[in-house]
């Protein structure tokens, strides 16, 4: 087991701990936009997509690779935008809108 | 290792912690999806420059593509369908974690994978898969393309469970051995059974939990990418998606009263006839037209509203908005009472009536408001029907029993919209309904509500 592979897991270790401390601080109210939230961020697997996409190695990945790109595109850029579109709607007593 | 890519990651790492701790307050929620965003680009910025990339060509297009379905499903989903849009979006992620998955394996096959790599990319295209089929189920039962029921066959929980079992087995063996590409093959068709096939029996009203355990195992893919390419961004985003879904699946099968195991393996399937025959041969209910309840209405003091799936999907939000404010014209106090597994996500209900232009402090959680209802005028029910069911707190028969309510029939008098008398979904009957003071208004929700406030005004 490699060196690399034990800090990952002290990584995610602790990563997942402040994911469990902010996200119990989330009020119900926030619930929906924050999964849409997430999902943007965890989107991030576009990374690794977009190696896979690009690199040229054979036909087969590539096309795996565009599905993969796609797909996590649509997570990331829609995410964003529809998290956004629905906090925009929380508004105070006596909010414009 | 570039330096500068890897200062970029780090970054970007902190600038997905720091926009999820802004969602802990309405007014700071934005501001967090900018920091986020910015985050994004910073980690995609740091990948383009990657050197195994040698065409940009599909990148690009796919891209486009992507960005293009992306900001048009944004935009143009209604606020009712979001479950369906949440649901979806867990297939995409599943899928691309698992496709990076397989693309990963077939290149750099057994020779170079160690077995922790091994058992990382076996989780990840494990639960990627899963997630993908599970979540276009679910999506197909939101969207009703599928039946919502619980749909049993005998032997049921044996095959899933055995599935799973041999899942993990597989999982094992090819940790241990890397070289063994038929097991890994046969694991992602292993896997996208068991999506389909967890999610087939669990009926509409246990969507919650469904949704926000396949939100966890996104997250979790995402995460087990993160290792298998030594990519701690990927890692750190993964984990923070997995708690939070992992949290929210808590919240609802707490407000259920129910365990994973539970909900997962279905024990509704069966409640549903019994109860369904008793509601048949239940007590009476008094019926009021839409005038007598404005009466009622007009003669209170205070009122809170509990809204269920039936507004969602009557799409009655700004009804109920419009019926408010000619209450609040008139002086009386009117509070929205949210319980946590009303509709089929988390928080499903606030984003609704936020979209009616509701002020937020009027969105008042469970615990924070139930000692109120015996102090209210009126309760009115739009569209609930479990959350409010008495029997959860004084019948331990019901099958909903222990259960976290809404005290609605501890409020002086209750008006209950209703679309029919058909039961609800679990299909359990519901003692507030035939109680001495509730009125039931049958009819479309959004239909009664602009009715009501119609009488109300003049």
């Amino acid at each position: 087991m490699s060196h690399e592979l034990i800090i990952g897991l002290y990584i995610f270790m602790l990563a997942g701990f402040i994911g469990y401390g902010i996200i119990t601080g989330i009020p119900p109210l926030l619930h929906t936009p924050l999964m849409a939230f997430t999902n943007a961020i965890s989107g991030i697997s576009l990374v690794g997509s977009l190696v896979m996409a690009g690199n040229d190695a054979s036909v087969l990945t590539t096309i795996l690779g565009f599905v993969a790109v796609l797909a996590a595109t649509i997570n990331v850029v829609g995410g964003f935008l529809i998290t956004d579109r629905m906090l925009k709607m929380f508004k105070k007593k006596g909010g414009r809108r | 290792m570039n330096v500068t890519v890897e200062i970029l990651y780090l970054v970007s790492s902190l600038l997905f912690v720091l926009g999820i701790r802004g969602l802990t307050h309405p007014e700071s929620a934005r501001r967090g999806v900018f920091l986020a965003e910015l985050g994004m680009v910073f980690a995609v910025a740091g990948t383009v420059v990657h050197p195994d990339i040698k065409s940009y060509v599909w990148i690009i297009i796919a891209g486009v593509i992507g960005s293009a379905i992306g900001v048009a499903m944004a935009a143009l989903i209604p606020m009712t369908k979001m479950p369906e849009r949440i649901a979806l979006s867990h297939a995409f992620g599943g899928l691309a974690a698992a496709l990076v998955g397989v693309c990963h394996y077939y290149l750099h096959g057994a020779e170079h994978l160690s077995h922790f790599t091994m058992g990382a990319l076996g989780f990840e295209v494990l639960f990627g898969g899963l997630t993908f089929t599970g979540s276009l189920m679910a999506f197909g039962k939101l969207q009703g393309i599928l039946s919502s029921r619980n749909i049993t066959y005998p032997g049921q929980n044996a095959m899933n469970i055995g599935l799973f079992a041999s899942a993990l087995a597989i999982l094992i063996y090819i940790t241990v051995n890397p070289g063994a590409a038929f097991f890994f093959y046969l694991m992602l068709l292993v896997a996208f059974g068991l999506g389909v096939l967890i999610v087939l029996p669990i009926g509409g009203a246990d969507m919650p939990v469904v949704i926000t355990l396949l939100n966890s195992y996104a997250g979790l893919a995402a995460s087990a990418t993160g290792f298998v390419l030594e990519n701690n961004v990927l890692i750190i985003a993964g984990a923070l998606d997995g708690a939070s879904g992992f949290i929210l699946s808590i919240v609802m099968s707490k407000a259920m009263n129910r365990s994973f195991t539970n909900v997962l393996f279905g024990a509704f399937g069966k409640v549903d006839e019994s109860a369904t025959k008793t509601q048949a041969s239940g007590a009476p209910v008094r019926e009021a037209s839409v005038g007598d309840a404005a009466m009622i209405l007009s003669g209170a003091t205070s009122v809170i509203v509990v809204p269920g799936y039936g507004m969602a999907v009557a799409q009655a939000q700004h009804a109920v908005r419009e019926l408010a404010e000619h209450l609040e014209k008139s002086g009386t106090s009117v509070k929205y009472a949210i319980h946590p597994v009303a509709g089929r996500m988390p928080g499903h209900m606030n984003v609704l009536l936020a979209e009616a232009n509701i002020p937020y402090e009027q969105l008042h959680e469970l615990d924070e408001i139930n000692d109120e209802f015996a102090d209210t005028d009126v309760c009115l029910v739009v569209g609930a029907n479990d959350v409010v069911n008495p029997a959860a707190k004084d019948n331990p028969s019901s099958p909903i029993y222990g259960m976290p309510v809404m005290n609605a029939d501890l409020a002086r008098t209750c008006i209950v919209l209703k679309r029919s008398m058909n039961p609800g979904f679990a299909g359990i009957e519901n003692e507030l309904f035939t109680k001495e003071n509730t009125v039931l208004v049958f009819g479309d929700a959004k239909d009664t509500l602009t009715k009501m406030a119609e009488a109300l005004a003049s």
